[in-house]
């Protein structure tokens, strides 16, 4: 079935002057992936899916959707109740944002898991975290469009950040506005970026690919591939295997879109902005609540902008600051435990980031961002040298057959 | 291992790969009504919408109209000519025997009261807005009007008479909520 061989005449014209078919059969097809990948795998694909769901009803969106302040919020519940399928269209773009940060998140602790950032994956890691940063800039610039009263505030908090940055920090935060607060001019730009980064993303997302395909991927053992008889082709042992996964994921999605369309959003966003009046309690969209509450933490202005953002370039560093050789936590029975204290910890600061900062959620919240900074920073170092990890199997294939036992669970039940 | 990879080991009885071909045909026939289930929001996302279709009626009073003169007004955001024929236009169209023309219609079933003239001012050949409505205008070797784009004749009752396009001037849905009121849509 290579592309070559084809028996289709213009596939074999076009591949021998743009080797097109053979790229797609040797990168989709015959793409060698380890024989043990789990369900945890199925996530970057999602990601993918999700992505080309957001940028087509993005578009469709932005062909109903008017981006000045005196129209916005109008154009959009004229698409909730006007256009046709527009709810539909909404709804699934709004919770598609909340569901690729999901899945995404999902793939980010996966790899933490299962050392998927080390060598020599490094920038395969380092170019996913430009992802991450690059849909939560996309995600936060789309939140204020709809120009709702948490659309305007969220933007005015976010901008202002900048002027945290001492000397510059004014001039800059007008010169992001484009005036001297959150008006047209802001919602212009951030309407043209908010259409622009997703196809960034694209381009980015292809380098990650790209990255991922020279060494193929990690998997829950974290030792490599040692031949032919460690992985199977791409497809159709994976795609299938992605496809089971997609449809159970849609079933997730579709639940929300129908059932719960506003279950991640704010009922102060269905009120138009106004600028003379700040909401009582105003949060950002679950997904980035764990840095909001970051930076609510530190009580100096500057500090907690440095914090908040350092929290995420710090991801950048994890294969370095992870002086362990051994991927899988699998194999680290300290680090295994120390993950999971750690994803408890990025839920804690998003539930602090949720809740006003007064009374016990600012204590909290500060042991919370600390435990952040000294998980990545002390006990992931000191982990890698302390640590004794457990004995590595040596291939992928013998934890399976063993000492030719199909199942190492039934092998050792049989044993007396 | 290889087994697997390669397809159908041996001895799995599936000799003729049928139950292979079934669930490839019904996952995939499955995966094509899904899309296409998928893709229909946003086709029909495309058509007009419900405000849109609300604006699908316009009144028009005729009261101020004189004879031999005409207005246009907007109707689903295009324009609808409406003329006050004079007797000797009205003699003009009714003179010619439908049979001669490019687009054969008697004038009786263009109008319901012959004084009046309700036609879609929009040429049946590229969709430009004929001459004629005022009297200073060109309005064709016909009397009616006259497309600049490119050159054709409407008589005065908006039939297509000389010149590329094919058809006669439509005439929108309407009708006469009063004596001088008129309903289009």
């Amino acid at each position: 079935m290579s592309a070559p061989q084809s028996q289709n005449a213009l596939i074999r014209w076009i591949d021998h002057r743009m080797p097109i078919f053979t790229f797609m059969h040797h990168e989709l097809h015959e793409y060698p992936a380890p024989k043990n990948l789990s369900y945890w795998w199925n996530f970057g694909s999602l990601a993918g899916i999700v992505l080309v769901i957001m940028i087509v009803t993005g578009i469709w969106l932005a062909m109903h959707y008017t981006p000045h302040v005196d129209y916005a919020f109008q154009s959009v519940e004229r698409i909730m109740r006007d256009v046709n399928y527009g709810w539909l269209i909404r709804y699934l773009h709004m919770n598609g944002a909340s569901m690729f940060f999901l899945v995404v998140y999902i793939h980010l602790f996966r790899g933490m898991y299962y050392g998927s950032y080390k060598y020599p994956r490094e920038l395969l890691w380092i170019l996913g975290v430009v992802i991450l940063l690059l849909m939560m800039a996309t995600a936060f610039m789309g939140y204020v469009l709809p120009w709702g009263q948490m659309s305007f505030w969220g933007a005015t908090v976010i901008t202002n950040l900048f002027s945290a940055i001492p000397l510059f920090g004014d001039p800059i935060v007008t010169w992001l506005w484009g005036g001297f607060s959150v008006d047209n001019a802001t919602l212009n730009r951030f309407f043209s970026l908010h259409y622009l980064l997703p196809f960034l993303i694209v381009g980015v997302v292809f380098l990650h690919l790209w990255a991922l395909h020279r060494f193929g991927s990690n998997n829950p053992i974290g030792i490599d591939t040692k031949g032919p008889q460690d992985s199977i082709p791409f497809h159709p042992y994976y795609t299938i295997k992605d496809a089971f996964g997609t449809g159970v994921f849609l079933l997730v999605f579709a639940g929300f879109v129908f059932f719960a369309p506003n279950f991640f959003g704010e009922p102060d966003n269905y009120i138009p902005a106004n600028p003379l009046v700040t909401p009582a309690h105003i949060v950002p969209e679950w997904y980035l609540l764990p840095f909001y509450a970051i930076l609510r933490a530190i009580p100096d202005k500057l500090t907690g902008v440095i914090a908040m953002f350092g929290s995420i370039l710090l991801l950048m560093a994890l294969p370095w600051l992870d002086t362990s050789r051994v991927r899988s936590a699998t194999y680290r029975p300290i680090y295994k435990q120390f993950f999971w204290v750690f994803v408890v910890d990025c839920l804690v600061l998003g539930y602090i980031g949720a809740n006003p900062p007064e009374g016990w959620f600012i204590v909290i919240g500060r042991i919370a961002t600390a435990y952040y900074f000294i998980h990545l920073l002390i006990i992931i170092p000191l982990l890698g040298k302390l640590e004794r990890p457990l004995e590595l199997p040596a291939s992928i294939s013998t934890p399976v057959i063993g000492s030719g036992a199909a199942q190492p669970q039934a092998a050792r039940m049989e044993k007396p | 291992m290889a087994d697997t990879a390669h397809g159908r080991g041996p001895g799995s009885g599936d000799h003729g790969g049928s139950r292979r071909d079934f669930l490839v045909l019904a996952s995939g026939a499955m995966g094509a009504v899904g899309a296409a289930a998928a893709a229909w929001p946003f086709i029909h996302y495309w058509n007009p919408s419900a405000d849109v279709l609300a604006l699908s009626s316009t009144e028009v009073d005729v009261a101020p109209i004189q004879e031999g003169q005409a207005i246009t007004v907007t109707w689903r955001g295009r324009p609808v000519f409406v003329r006050r024929r004079t007797a000797a236009e009205i003699e003009q169209a009714r003179a010619i025997k439908p049979a001669d023309l490019p687009d054969p219609q008697d004038d009786a079933v263009r109008v319901k009261k012959p004084e009046w003239l309700v036609l879609i001012g929009v040429c049946t050949h590229l969709g430009c807005v004929p001459l004629g409505q005022k009297a200073t205008e060109a309005r064709g070797e016909y009397g009616g009007w006259f497309c600049p784009c490119h050159g054709s004749h409407y008589d005065t009752s908006g039939r297509i008479r000389k010149g590329p396009a094919p058809k006669n001037l439509p005439v929108p849905p309407y009708e006469f909520t009063g004596d001088t009121t008129i309903r289009i849509g």
